[in-house]
């Protein structure tokens, strides 16, 4: 009974699109939450520690206060927006029960996660450049390896938003949804160098820091800044690749056991 | 009918929830290419189960699903590129347009875009109007309405339509026949679940019915209905027997109630009912009655019978 053009195609990216846009849809429909909501918050520190007190304190490895506090400022809402958009997304299809319809369609995990994961990434580096954008009303920067910079800050993005999905398919309430984001990221982001060089820590303190993940993105990123880093850029973009990596696997795993989907 | 290759085959189909709930023992059905196939059970019997499973939603625990011959884990992207659902639950994307959700659902089967498609799929299910209103300005029938234009927006050759009228108004469940059967007419077949008996009756081709999770009688309608056109006349008797006379072995009698009753079952589309002729052998054997009445099985007692002789 089946004819050549049913055949379905090896890669169904009609579907990558259709979410894709059904998540920039639903972004561009709250631009308050969704944009100027975290702009304005991060925009906040910049007023404060850059402008006000940023003024009186010293530099830090050269570079004035309110300047070396932006990379880390861009990470730290990098990673809650990239969690908090993509963790939402996934949640809330399987909260409203329209999950069905993705579980349904002749989409592969990865498929499904590559429409959610491109589109919470695409909105936290459009959000980091807006911030970046106002950051120099406030305090003069410079930026040595542009490159480099949007590199760490796709890959932060991807890496955090895949932390997002695996999140949002694990939580089986709005508490949870919060728990991770807030309870643990936002403490390793404030404890991980977004306003301080870890060099300035005692020495015990600085190794403990060396287990925080987030040292090395905020670490690698404010390198491609100002040149200077608390831990050598190589050592950054590995351990960046590397949660990178587990998140992939673990999001394999979650879909291909349907684990707390399919059960 | 020329012998066809069913469209869906389930065999030794199980399913075991993590809670140790066993929804579905082991379950073997083969719908037929362009039928409309109706699954009937009370609340609870798997029938939801069932669909979530051949569908993708549910992973089984033992057992093979094939949808148009393509396996349904193995080849999933052929099997489910096939297949429609419109799931019980009201679950809709409440910011949504109309237009835009139904184009979503094309695009996600990766179906090429074409408006032309969903304009038609709109005006069936008369949502035309309503084509760029949010989804949670409509009414509750509006947006089954809405998950029906969903479930076809990819043109599926199988529709599943779990509880479609559950909750619905007379209008609607109307305007939704009259779809199924224009969709049958179209080749699509379609298999939908009710635990209305009335339903299963007026729509399906063949019967299915499931209760604890197994399938226990698969029919075709009409036999069915040659069943439910059986009645059974019982005669009190004023005085009770032992035995029935031999005169009367040739009737399809029982002796029910301590030998109070005779219970003659006999078939009304028969030319002759036979009726006439066991009175009067009746009388003839000397066996007096004080009253009589007969009764209809439905295919509600058929049902009810059938799920109570499994418990």
């Amino acid at each position: 009974m089946t004819s050549v053009s049913d055949a379905p195609p090896a890669f169904n990216g009609r579907a990558i699109a259709a979410i894709y846009r059904f998540e920039m849809a639903r972004t561009l429909r709250t631009p308050l939450q969704s944009v100027v909501s975290p702009v304005l918050s991060t925009s906040l520190y910049f007023v404060v520690f850059g402008a006000a007190i940023g003024s009186r304190m010293q530099e830090i490895d050269g570079i004035a206060y309110g300047a070396f506090i932006v990379p880390g400022l861009i990470m730290l809402t990098l990673l809650t927006q990239s969690i908090a958009n993509a963790s939402f997304a996934i949640y809330f299809p399987k909260f409203t029960g329209t999950i069905y319809e993705l579980l349904s369609a002749p989409v592969a995990w990865w498929e499904v996660v590559l429409g959610y994961v491109g589109a919470a990434a695409t909105k936290s580096v459009v959000l980091g450049l807006i911030i970046l954008l106002t950051a120099t009303f406030f305090v003069p920067l410079r930026i040595e390896h542009p490159f480099w910079m949007l590199l760490f800050l796709v890959l932060t993005a991807v890496t955090f938003s895949l932390f997002g999905v695996i999140i949002g398919i694990w939580a089986d309430g709005f508490e949870r949804l919060q728990v991770v984001p807030l309870l643990v990221v936002t403490p390793l982001a404030f404890l991980g160098g977004s306003f301080y060089s870890i060099d300035m820590l005692p020495p015990l303190w600085r190794t403990v820091a060396l287990f925080n993940p987030v040292v090395y993105l905020i670490s690698g990123f404010r390198w491609s800044f100002f040149g200077v880093a608390d831990v050598g850029v190589g050592v950054s973009l590995g351990m960046t690749l590397a949660f990178l990596l587990v998140c992939i696997v673990a999001t394999g795993w979650i879909f291909r056991t349907g684990y707390r989907l399919k059960n | 009918m020329p012998a066809m290759s069913p469209i869906i085959s389930v065999s030794g189909l199980s399913k075991t929830y993590a809670s140790g709930f066993q929804a579905l023992k082991t379950v073997d059905l083969e719908i037929r290419q362009g039928e409309i196939f109706a699954l009937l059970g009370p609340n609870g019997a798997g029938k939801t189960t069932l669909i979530s499973i051949i569908c993708g939603l549910v992973n089984p625990s033992t057992g093979t699903v094939k949808a148009d011959g393509h396996d349904i884990v193995t080849d999933y992207r052929a099997a489910r590129a096939k297949i429609g659902l419109v799931p019980q639950e009201l679950t809709t994307d409440a910011f949504e347009t109309v237009r835009a959700t139904v184009s979503f659902s094309r695009g996600l089967f990766g179906k090429r875009k074409d408006p032309d498609l969903v304009e038609r799929v709109l005006k069936d299910l008369s949502l035309w109007d309503k084509r760029d209103t949010q989804i949670r300005r409509l009414s509750g029938g509006m947006k089954r309405r809405v998950m029906i234009a969903k479930a076809l927006a990819h043109e599926p050759r199988i529709l599943f339509l779990d509880e479609p009228t559950a909750g619905v108004d007379v209008e609607l469940r109307q305007d939704m026949w009259q779809l199924v059967r224009r969709l049958r007419e179209s080749g699509v077949t379609i298999i939908l679940t009710t635990h209305y008996i009335e339903e299963a009756e007026e729509m399906a081709d063949r019967v299915g019915v499931i209760s604890k999770g197994e399938i226990i009688l698969v029919e075709d309608k009409t036999e069915l209905m040659r069943k439910l056109g059986r009645k059974q006349l019982t005669l009190s008797l004023q005085a009770p027997l032992a035995a029935l006379p031999e005169s009367l072995a040739g009737y399809d009698l029982i002796l029910a109630a301590g030998g109070d009753e005779i219970v003659f079952t006999y078939d009304t589309k028969a030319e002759r009912t036979g009726i006439t002729a066991l009175l009067q052998a009746l009388g003839e054997a000397g066996i007096r009655f004080r009253d009589l009445n007969t009764s209809q099985s439905s295919l509600e007692d058929i049902f009810v019978s059938l799920v109570r002789g499994r418990s």
